[in-house]
C-alpha cells in the first residue's frame, strides 16, 4: 500500500531531546509507530481511507446510502410517483415525529441499554396534552409544556430504577411498556379519543407547509453555509494549532455532498406540481437532530455518555457521575417520547387510546438501529435517526403506493431491520480483525 | 530531594469487620522518587494503596500532605489534593480516542463545549514529553496493543499534574519491549519530579527502578530498604518474614552449587 510509508524523524521533532539515545542500544527510536496508516493529502489520500476504512468494517452510514438509492430506484420503478412531491413531503413528515422519539432512543442505545417504554410514553404524552387543554381548557402551550415535561418525568422514574436500584433497563422499561400504556387508556377514560381542535399549535405540527418558496431554499443554503464554515474554521485553528486537519478537497467534497443533498430536497418539496413547500415537521426535526448531534459529540455530557456506553468502570473511576448521566438519558428519552407522541396525535388527528402503541417502538428503535447505532453501545450517531427513520418511512410510502398490504409491510420491515443489524454485527467483527474495535 | 516528604503515612491503621488488614503502618514519599510497595498476596499492599487514593477511610493514624495533617475520605480528596492513581485494569473506553480518555472527566472546554483542538495539542505535548510512542492520538484505545494502552493509562494519571502517581502491578501481562518502555515511563516520572508509589511482585522491575523499597507483611512495616544497598536475598526474607525458609534454603543451595562450579 502505498500510504503505509512514514519515515523516522520526519514526523515529530522533539523525541530525541525527550528520549535520551545513551538509554537505547539499538538504532534510534522512530518518533512514530512505523505501521501507522498516515493519509496522503488531497482526494486521493482520500479515496484510499475511505476504502481501507469499509474494508475494516467501519462502514458508517455507507449502507444506509446504498440502501436508500436502492428503495428510490426500485419503486420509482414500480410506481413513478415515488418521487413526487407529495410522497416526499409524506416520508418528511411521517419520519420526523418517529424521528424525534428515535434520537432519544440512540441517547439510550449509546448507553448500551433499551427503552422499551417510548411508544407508550408517546401516548401518555399525547393523552395528557388533549386532557388538559381539550378537554380542561388550558392554555395550549403549558399544555404542550406540561405533556413534554411528563414524558420527562416517566423518563426519569425509568431511569431511577435502572440507575440508582439496579433493575435491568430491559425490565423497568417493559414494565414502563405496559404501565404507561394502561395510563394513557384510563386518562382518555371513555372517549377513546380527543379531536385536536383546528388551528391548534398541535395540529400545525405536521400540516403546517411554509408555502413561500424562500423558506426552503434559505434552510438549505443556511445549513450549507453553516456546515461549510464549520468545516473551515475547524481547519484552520487545527492549522494554527500545528495539528493535522482536513485537506482543503475534503471539504470542498463533503460541502458539496451536503449542498446537493439539501438542494434537492428544497427542490422537491417546493417546485414539482403539488408541492406544498417546506414541512414545519422536518424543520422542527432537523432542530431536534442538529441540538442533539451538538449535545452528544460536544459537551462533556455527550463525551460521559459515550463513555458509561464503552465502560462504565472506567467511566465511574474517572469521577464521572454514571448514576446521573444514566437517568439523564432515560429522562431525555421520555422527553423526545412525549414530543414526538404529540406528532403522532397530530398526524392521527388527536389523542387516541392507540397512539404510540402498534409497532411505534419497533419503528423507532428499528430506525435508531438500521441509522447505525450499534445495539452493543457506545457506538452511534445521532443522525442514525433521521437516517433509518427515512428508510423505514419510504418503504411504507412506496408499498402504500404499489398497494402492497399491511401484513407484507410488516414482514420487509422486519427483514430490514434484521438485515441492519446484521451489518452491525459483521462489521463489528470484521472491525475486531481490523484492530479497530 | 527536598526534607519535607510530598506524602507521609504515620500510624495507619485499617480493620474490616475482625480482621486487621493495616496495623501502625508508616510511609514517606518524597518528589522524585519511586517507592516500591512489596508484599506478599494479602499483606496489605492494595489496602494501603486504598487508603492513600480515597477508596477507603483510614480508622486511625495521620496522613501528612507537604507536612500538613489531611483527611482523604473520597476519591475526590485524594484527586484535588493531587495524587493519582492507575488501576491495574487499566480502566480505559475501548470505544474513545486516546485523547478523550486521557481528559475524561475533566475535559478542557470553552464557553461549555468541548475544546477537542486545545485537548489533542495538549495530549501530544504530554506524550512527547514521556516519548510515548502511539500511532494516533485519533484512534480508538481499542486498537492500541497492551503495552500502548498500559502506557495511555499512566499518561492519563497525569493530566491533572499529579504530585503523587501510584502504579499498582503496572508491568503485569506485559510483554518484554511493552515492560522496559513502562519502566522507562516511571524513571521519566521521577525525572518530572513526581513522587511515585510502584505495587510489584517483580523484583527485576523493582530493582530496576526503585529507589526504596517498602516491605509490609501481616498489615505491617516489615522495613523499608534502600535498593542500591540492599541484596536480592533481604528483601525476599522480609516479604517472606524469615530466614529460613523454602526461597532462602533454595537460593542457599543453588549458590553452593555455583560455588562449586
Amino acid at each position: 500500500m502505498s500510504d503505509l510509508a512514514k519515515t523516522p524523524g520526519t514526523s515529530t521533532e522533539k523525541p530525541a531531546a525527550a528520549a535520551p539515545a545513551a538509554e537505547q542500544p539499538a538504532a534510534p527510536v522512530p518518533a512514530v509507530d512505523p505501521r501507522l496508516l498516515v493519509r496522503e493529502e488531497g482526494f486521493k489520500g482520500y479515496w484510499s481511507e475511505f476504502t481501507r476504512k469499509v474494508r475494516g468494517g467501519e462502514l458508517g452510514s455507507l449502507p444506509v446510502f446504498v440502501g436508500l438509492i436502492v428503495i428510490a430506484i426500485v419503486f420509482q420503478f414500480q410506481n413513478s410517483n415515488f418521487l413526487s412531491a407529495s410522497s416526499v413531503a409524506n416520508v418528511a413528515v411521517y419520519s420526523s415525529g418517529l424521528g424525534i422519539m428515535a434520537v432519544g432512543i440512540v441517547f439510550v442505545l449509546l448507553l448500551g441499554e433499551i427503552d422499551l417504554s417510548v411508544g407508550s410514553v408517546a401516548g401518555v404524552g399525547a393523552a395528557v396534552w388533549a386532557v388538559l387543554n381539550v378537554n380542561n381548557g388550558w392554555n395550549e402551550w403549558l399544555a404542550i409544556i406540561v405533556a413534554v415535561l411528563s414524558g420527562m418525568a416517566l423518563g426519569a422514574l425509568h431511569g431511577f430504577f435502572f440507575a440508582k436500584i439496579g433493575v435491568p433497563a430491559f425490565v423497568v422499561t417493559l414494565a414502563g411498556f405496559l404501565g404507561w400504556s394502561g395510563l394513557q387508556d384510563w386518562m382518555m377514560g371513555g372517549e377513546g379519543s380527543i379531536n385536536t381542535p383546528s388551528g391548534s399549535a398541535v395540529e400545525n405540527l405536521t400540516n403546517y407547509f411554509f408555502e413561500d418558496k424562500a423558506a426552503g431554499y434559505g434552510l438549505a443554503l443556511v445549513a450549507v453555509l453553516a456546515y461549510a464554515a464549520s468545516l473551515l474554521v475547524d481547519s484552520r485553528r487545527r492549522k494554527t494549532a500545528g495539528l493535522p486537519a482536513r485537506p482543503t478537497s475534503e471539504v470542498v467534497l463533503r460541502t458539496a455532498v451536503v449542498a446537493v443533498l439539501c438542494f434537492v430536497v428544497a427542490y422537491v418539496l417546493n417546485e414539482p406540481e403539488g408541492a406544498r413547500g417546506l414541512p414545519l415537521a422536518l424543520v422542527l426535526f432537523l432542530a431536534v437532530l442538529i441540538v442533539a448531534d451538538f449535545v452528544a459529540r460536544r459537551t462533556s455530557f455527550g463525551r460521559q455518555v459515550f463513555a458509561v456506553g464503552g465502560n462504565p468502570e472506567a467511566a465511574r473511576r474517572a469521577g464521572i457521575n454514571v448514576d446521573r448521566v444514566r437517568i439523564t438519558v432515560f429522562a431525555l428519552s421520555g422527553t423526545l417520547g412525549a414530543f414526538g407522541g404529540l406528532f403522532i396525535a397530530s398526524l392521527s388527528g388527536g389523542a387516541t387510546k392507540s397512539v404510540g402503541g402498534g409497532n411505534t417502538l419497533m419503528l423507532v428503535i428499528a430506525a435508531a438501529v438500521i441509522g447505525g447505532t450499534s445495539l452493543f453501545g457506545g457506538r452511534g450517531k445521532v443522525w442514525s435517526a433521521l437516517l433509518g427513520m427515512i428508510v423505514i418511512q419510504s418503504i411504507q410510502q412506496g408499498l402504500n403506493m404499489i398497494g402492497m398490504a399491511n401484513a407484507i409491510q410488516y414482514m420487509i420491515t422486519g427483514a430490514v431491520l434484521l438485515a441492519a443489524v446484521v451489518i452491525d454485527s459483521v462489521s463489528r467483527r470484521t472491525q475486531k480483525t481490523a484492530g479497530r474495535a | 530531594m527536598s526534607a519535607t516528604p510530598v506524602l507521609a503515612l504515620r500510624g495507619i491503621s485499617k480493620r474490616f469487620g475482625a480482621v486487621q488488614a493495616l496495623t501502625d503502618v508508616d510511609l514517606e514519599i518524597h518528589p522524585g522518587e519511586v517507592v516500591a510497595l512489596v508484599g506478599d498476596n494479602g499483606a496489605g499492599k492494595s489496602t494501603l494503596v486504598k487508603t492513600i487514593s480515597g477508596v477507603h477511610p483510614i480508622d486511625e493514624g495521620a496522613i501528612e500532605w507537604e507536612g500538613e495533617t489531611v483527611r482523604i475520605n473520597r476519591p475526590n480528596d485524594a484527586q484535588e489534593l493531587g495524587v493519582a492513581t492507575v488501576y491495574q485494569d487499566l480502566a480505559l473506553c475501548d470505544n474513545l480516542d486516546v485523547v478523550a480518555n486521557l481528559f475524561l472527566g475533566s475535559e478542557l472546554r470553552k464557553a461549555s463545549v468541548l475544546d477537542e483542538i486545545a485537548m489533542e495539542k495538549r495530549a501530544k505535548e504530554l506524550l512527547d514529553t514521556l516519548s510515548i510512542r502511539i500511532p494516533s492520538v485519533r484512534i480508538p484505545v481499542a486498537s492500541l496493543s497492551g503495552g500502548q494502552r498500559q502506557v495511555v493509562a499512566i499518561a492519563r494519571a497525569l493530566i491533572g499534574d499529579p504530585k503523587v502517581v501510584i502504579l499498582d502491578e503496572p508491568t503485569a501481562a506485559l510483554g518484554v519491549e511493552q515492560t522496559a518502555q513502562v519502566l522507562d515511563l516511571v524513571e521519566r516520572l521521577r525525572e518530572r519530579g513526581h513522587g511515585v508509589i510502584l505495587i510489584s511482585h517483580n523484583m527485576a522491575d523493582v530493582r530496576a527502578v526503585a529507589d526504596k523499597v517498602a516491605v509490609l507483611r501481616l498489615g505491617r512495616n516489615n522495613g523499608v530498604f534502600d535498593v542500591a544497598s540492599t541484596s536480592h536475598e533481604e528483601i525476599i526474607a522480609a516479604i517472606t518474614g524469615a530466614t529460613d525458609n523454602a526461597v532462602t534454603r533454595r537460593q542457599a543451595r543453588t549458590d553452593t552449587k555455583e560455588d562449586a562450579k
